[in-house]
């Protein structure tokens, strides 16, 4: 086994240009989408992976690359593959990278051990089940590194969907998009009570008219979220129904009889203003 | 012995709970408060709470207890300050306090009192 290792090792050194060349030809031919990263990048990540599995596959005995003889090639791997990941490439354009080395050493060991076919094909078998490895490994870190991306993307969602705007002194009003579930309603809550405090307001308008269906879930959790405010002092008003959303709170046997419920946000900011004694009038030149 | 002091400011009661609560303190607290809305002749409790980090469902059993038992001898009861995050745990027990009446500090309780439609 060390001896063929030797033998892969041998050629990666001794034609490591020539590999460079081919592998980069390779490379850009199989690559679609060329705009994403600049070939200077390309050459400049595979220069520095080439001399570097030199040196581990003359360290190493095996195929097996999860020991620590190879974590310097997978740190490298790991950058790479992130740095795809987040450019956007597919995970076959990703994989590539490695997968087009594969013909370039195949031709350069066919020449060299073209006296005996059965090292050749002993030799072929190794860096295939390498390669394989080393590419299966990329998948896995670009996969990983997409689920990060998609995580945060959600993390950034939640907060964004949960604005508590105030619309008067003492007036906030909480327009509500999407649909409501456990962990959007601990959001919104959090956020509208933190709110409550800090603007002393007295009337919450709940403004729903962006969420698309509300089944007894969604309005358990609007009940709960105006029980809290209303423990803080605050009451609330649930604005933007639609005619069907109205329809289904009753088929559904919702109880919002102890809530004050308005059409419109402009309904449900007169009602505030009253309540907080503000009034607004048109001036007299302008009608 | 400990207690609770309950402040008089004018025709109302403030008794402000720093310390945890248990059953003999809350005992007390409930023997003082209805003594004193009789003899001061207040007509209304304002409940300060804001000290409070956790507010379980003794507690929340003996508020609603006590505002029961001033609203019997004519005087409103309105619980201020509760933080945020007690809030949101009563809501998630279930204890929605159901006739008391709150406010987010002293200051704005003593407006709901004075104008009296609670």
């Amino acid at each position: 086994m060390s001896n063929k290792t030797a033998k892969l090792e041998n050629i990666i050194s001794n034609y490591q240009a020539e590999l460079l060349e081919s592998w980069m030809a390779n490379l850009t031919s199989v690559l679609v989408r060329r705009d994403k990263i600049s070939e200077a990048e390309f050459r400049q990540q595979a220069s520095q992976f080439l001399p570097l599995l030199a040196t581990t596959l003359n360290k190493s005995v095996g195929a097996e690359i999860d020991t620590v003889i190879w974590s310097d090639i997978r740190q490298v791997l790991n950058e790479i593959s992130q740095s795809r990941a987040r450019q956007g490439f597919s995970p076959i354009e990703t994989a590539n990278f490695i997968f087009s080395l594969k013909s370039p050493l195949f031709n350069y060991l066919r020449i060299a051990l073209a006296d005996s076919p059965q090292n050749l094909s002993e030799e072929i078998a190794f860096t295939s089940t390498l390669f394989d490895n080393l590419g299966l490994y990329t998948i896995e870190v670009y996969q990983k590194a997409r689920e990060q991306i998609i995580q945060r993307q959600q993390q950034e969602l939640l907060e964004l969907s949960t604005p508590v705007v105030q619309l008067w002194k003492n007036v906030l009003a909480l327009p509500l998009i999407g649909t409501l579930d456990s962990a959007r309603t601990q959001v919104v809550m959090e956020s509208l009570l933190q709110k409550i405090v800090d603007t002393g307001a007295l009337i919450a308008i709940i403004d729903i008219t962006g969420v698309p269906t509300v089944d007894t879930l969604v309005a358990q959790h609007l009940l709960k979220t105006i029980s809290a405010a209303r423990l803080m002092g605050a009451d609330c008003i649930i604005s933007g129904i639609r005619p069907q959303i109205a329809q289904t709170i009753v088929h559904l046997g919702v109880n919002l009889e102890d809530v004050i419920t308005k059409a419109t946000l402009a309904d449900a900011f007169v009602v505030a203003l009253q309540r907080t004694g503000s009034t607004i009038s048109y001036s007299n030149n302008e009608h | 012995m400990e207690r609770i002091p309950i402040l008089r400011m004018g025709q109302l009661l403030l008794v402000t709970i720093q310390v945890d609560m248990h059953d003999r303190l809350a005992m007390t607290l409930q023997d003082d408060l209805t003594t004193r809305i009789v003899s001061d002749r207040a007509t209304g409790v304002l409940i300060d709470i804001s000290a409070l980090d956790i507010v379980d469902s003794f507690i929340g059993r003996m508020i609603s207890n006590t505002a029961a038992m001033a609203k019997i001898l004519d005087a409103k009861t309105v619980l201020v300050g509760m933080q945020p995050a007690v809030a949101i745990t009563l809501v998630e027990l279930g204890l929605t306090l159901e006739g008391v009446s709150t406010a987010l500090n002293v200051e704005l309780g003593i407006k709901l009192l004075e104008r009296g439609h609670l």
